[in-house]
């Protein structure tokens, strides 16, 4: 082909080009309208949910609804002190459970597994449990626990909840641990310190502030938890009596409540609602002003024309 | 005549006869990555079907200024262009018309060869040609071919045409992203090392391609390798910390440099 | 890096007692894992083995359900019918607005996609209790009143699906909560994914001239397909394990009648009848064994959807450490 034939048939393939420029600018507005549509169809609902619950909830909130003990329905003095109680209780004992064993795990699973093929297996299975659905521990929890025990115990709702809480901290206390850079280890073992004292003292500590992040985002979501509890600390009037009889907690409390037909029990709710969700942000906030400041956002870097 | 381009000129150097075209130009093009001054004052044009090479040592602005001509930085968000590149005398940062005005007309062939995996050899040819409205089968037949041939792909490819892009060797990938490139009939071609990561046939066949293409074409290459410049360009620009320090003739820069600097550069003593 | 770290031990022969019972204890810890999906797996098809003995596989295909002493019998098809029709409306509304939702926080300026993306996990931190008292306190009277009674007055005769008398506590508005809710899981992994694909696909689409719009056509969404498929799957395991928020919207109804005949029709899933019934069941019925079984089978498939959704997004992965870049 020569060179003008070439020239020629360039044009003429450029004319074919239609002009549709403005057309697909459009098309990429809609789109993108479509998506900002999109996005306030997920933020609307939060916004009127956490609305509703300060709106219906704050006539509820005083010191003796978050104090005292639930009295009769109808009475019209309803409390949440033991829901409170019994929360704060049950996420001590599922730390308390399940927090050594996670850090122990993000331990293993940084420090010698690696990437063995065990490893692989416990992150992938770890990873696959953390989504198992919630309510299958606590019937795991009452048929091993309660079950066998003949009593419902606040024991049991820890052990289904620390089953959450667990995989949640072993991956995120591995992730901390994988971001203190090598040289920390090798300079303790460099003083002739076992690998445990490195571990321990050195590496943990340098990565305190991920392992406390993935710790506490563990409580919120376990905080909030209620399916688990329903067949395991059942539910109480009363403060905490004992570990060997039911419980109360915050999310469960909520529930029971929107049983009940009555518009105290409703308010009521809401109050509770409202302060099970400050509770639960209060941390999530918290993280994220104290901890992901700097990180935040990572993930953005390098996108799209602007 | 030949001038050498000394910065804050605002006049664009003339370095062949008067009459020459130049299909592109820049004028004082500043470049910033955050708070990094990446390429300063740059001036410079090019001129019709012929071959320009940007060479210099890693990190003084080629890549970066090269971009800059196909609005290639929109979409680094830390990164601000200053300055005018015009298209025929057309400004393409002008802020009321879409780059995609312009990116029609500038073709880009970047450091890796980047089909698109899922699509097939011939899918990737004619993803562009489709995006502009032509769906004739016969027509975009003929475009694949031509433009494969143009890209010396043709040969190797033709009884493959529905397989997967990234069935192909590293150079073929390249070449076919060249075919690519040229399927939207550009007026400018944008090279970004286009053999950098290619074996010695593989660049053979690219430089070949180069030499074939710019019968038709405005090429802007980027190189690291110098012998690679003097091969296939016309003009050769040198830049040092994103500055443009020499710009002639290829013969004149590598044979008579002006500037110490180039020479030193030329005469590969760093870099 | 890690042998080199033996090596150093080793050269100085300290290895001490304590050192090897620290590591026998993470693994141990680490290994906990398995052990509790095995022993959680055991424990429930043991106690499930009276209804699995009673009812054959007749359990999975049944529809009775009535704990009546003397008349017991048990089949827990239409709460899985429930589970499966919730989460796939759940997922056919939430993938789309999750997709857009990645999408427009890749496209918009970081000072306000970041935000956005935050905004958009902090529905994830509502617990799904409150998700269930805003959808039976306010939400389902607003849907029901406009959207649900207009479309059955207009279509309740012509199209099954809005044939129902809406009230609110039925499927349709189960399913919405259930997509708010899983917006979260599948928006985050789906940006993760798309943000996956190599800076070098997107350069190729713009240098065409692709619009935005045409740039995700042509080099993100065929590139991530696969984990944004693995995305949508962690978001339906989400959504089949949900329990309150279901529980308290979907009416709960039991038996033949918890087959939906249409949108606005009460209906019972897996989650949400164990947490009805589970403390009422009388200890020497089936009652609890059929709840149990209902309970294995909920794990079951909530396993094997993670398990899938995890293969793909590795993949994906996987894919982008490959040659491609």
């Amino acid at each position: 082909m020569t060179y003008t034939d070439r020239q020629q048939k360039r044009a003429e393939i450029r004319a074919m080009f239609k002009s549709n420029v403005r057309r697909r600018l459009w098309v990429d507005k809609i789109v993108v309208g479509t998506v900002i549509v999109c996005a306030l169809m997920a933020i609307i609902p939060l916004i009127w949910i956490l609305g509703t619950a300060v709106y219906s909830g704050v006539p509820a909130l005083n010191w003796e609804f978050l104090t005292g003990k639930p009295g009769a329905v109808g009475a019209g003095q309803i409390s949440i002190g033991p829901a409170i109680q019994g929360t704060v209780i049950i996420i001590a004992l599922t730390s308390l459970i399940g927090l050594p064993i996670g850090i122990m795990g993000g331990i293993y699973l940084s420090e010698y597994g690696g990437n063995s093929r065990f490893a692989k297996q416990i992150r992938f299975f770890m990873d696959v449990f953390m989504q198992v659905p919630s309510i299958v521990l606590g019937i795991f929890a009452f048929l091993a626990i309660v079950l066998t025990l003949g009593y419902y115990t606040v024991w049991a709702g820890a052990i289904a909840l620390s089953f959450i809480m667990f995989p949640i901290v072993a991956r995120s206390t591995e992730e901390a641990l994988r971001m203190v850079p090598w040289t920390y280890r090798e300079a303790g073992a460099a003083l002739g310190l076992s690998k445990m004292v490195i571990t321990l003292r050195i590496v943990l500590s340098q990565a305190k502030k991920g392992i406390l992040t993935g710790v506490l985002l563990s409580i919120s979501r376990v905080g909030g938890e209620t399916a688990p509890l329903i067949m395991t600390i059942l539910g109480s009037n009363i403060f905490f009596s004992g570990f060997d009889s039911s419980t109360d907690a915050l999310p469960l409390r909520i529930w029971r409540l929107s049983l009940q037909p009555y518009d105290e029990a409703r308010i009521a709710g809401w109050g509770a609602a409202l302060t099970l969700v400050i509770i639960i942000f209060a941390i999530h906030l918290g993280v994220r002003y104290f901890f992901l400041r700097d990180k935040s956002g990572k993930g953005l870097r390098g996108v799209l024309r602007g | 005549m030949s001038t050498v381009m000394t910065d804050r000129s605002a006049t664009i150097t003339t370095i062949d006869k008067p009459q020459t075209r130049y299909k592109m130009r820049t004028e004082n093009i500043n470049i910033y990555y955050g708070k990094t001054h990446a390429v300063q004052d740059l001036t410079l044009a090019f001129p019709e079907k012929s071959v320009t090479a940007l060479i210099g040592p890693s990190g003084c602005g080629k890549t970066t200024y090269l971009r800059c001509l196909n609005r290639m930085h929109d979409m680094t968000p830390d990164a601000k262009v200053e300055g005018r590149v015009l298209l025929d005398g057309a400004d393409l940062y002008d802020k009321r018309i879409d780059p995609i005005y312009h990116r029609r007309k500038v073709g880009m062939v970047f450091q890796k060869p980047n089909p698109f995996p899922t699509m097939s050899i011939y899918d990737n040819v004619v993803a562009g040609v489709k995006l502009n409205g032509v769906r004739n089968k016969d027509i975009l037949d003929e475009i694949v071919e031509d433009c494969l041939n143009m890209a010396y792909l043709w040969e190797e490819v033709k009884d493959i045409l529905k397989k997967p892009a990234m069935e192909l060797s590293g150079g073929q990938q390249q070449r076919l992203c060249i075919a690519r490139a040229l399927a939207i009939q550009p007026e400018v071609l944008l090279m970004d090392e286009p053999a950098s990561a290619l074996d010695p046939i593989a660049t053979q066949k690219i430089e070949e391609t180069i030499e074939e293409l710019k019968k038709d074409y405005c090429i802007i290459i980027v190189t690291h390798n110098m012998q690679q410049a003097v091969r296939c360009s016309d003009y050769t620009g040198f830049m040092y910390l994103g500055k443009l320090v020499e710009h002639g003739k290829t013969k004149q820069v590598f044979e008579r440099p002006v500037d110490k600097l180039t020479a030193k550069y030329v005469q590969g003593q760093f870099g | 890096m890690a042998k080199q770290w033996f090596k150093r031990d080793e050269k100085e022969k300290k290895s001490l007692l304590s050192d090897k019972i620290f590591k026998f204890a993470a693994a141990a810890a680490g290994a906990y894992v398995l052990a509790v999906i095995l022993i959680i797996v055991l424990q429930l098809g043991i106690e499930s083995m009276p209804i699995w003995e009673e009812e054959g596989i007749g359990f999975i295909t049944g529809t009775d359900w009535n704990p009546v002493p003397g008349r017991e019998s048990f089949g827990a098809f239409p709460y899985i019918l429930g589970t499966l029709i919730t989460s796939a409306i759940a997922l056919a509304i939430g993938f789309p607005l999750s997709i857009g939702i990645a999408m427009l926080v890749m496209i918009i300026p970081k000072k306000i996609g970041q935000p956005l993306g935050y905004l958009v996990e902090l529905i994830e931190a509502v617990p799904s209790v409150v998700f269930g008292l805003w959808g039976l306190f306010v939400f389902r009277i607003y849907f029901r009143d406009l959207v649900e009674k207009p479309l059955h007055d207009m279509f309740g005769d012509s199209i099954f699906l809005f044939g129902g008398t809406p009230f609110g506590l039925d499927i349709m508005t189960a399913s919405i909560i259930l997509a708010i809710m899983i917006i979260p899981t599948i928006s985050s992994i789906s940006r993760e994914v798309m943000m996956a694909v190599p800076q070098q696909q997107r350069e190729a689409a713009y240098m065409l001239g692709s619009t935005t719009f045409e740039m995700f056509r042509m080099a993100i969404f065929p590139y991530s397909k696969t984990g944004l498929l693995g995305a949508s799957m962690l978001g339906l395991g989400r959504a089949v394990g949900e329990t309150m928020a279901v529980t308290m919207l979907i009416g709960n109804t039991t038996g033949l009648r918890a087959i939906p005949q249409s949108l606005f029709d009460s209906s019972q899933t897996m989650p949400s009848i164990i947490a009805n019934e589970f403390i009422e069941a009388s200890p020497v019925s089936l009652h609890p064994a059929a709840l149990v079984g209902i309970g294995l089978i909920l794990l079951a498939v909530g396993l094997s959807i993670n398990v899938a959704a995890h293969f793909l997004v590795a993949r994906m992965v996987k894919v982008n450490e490959g040659p491609i870049h």
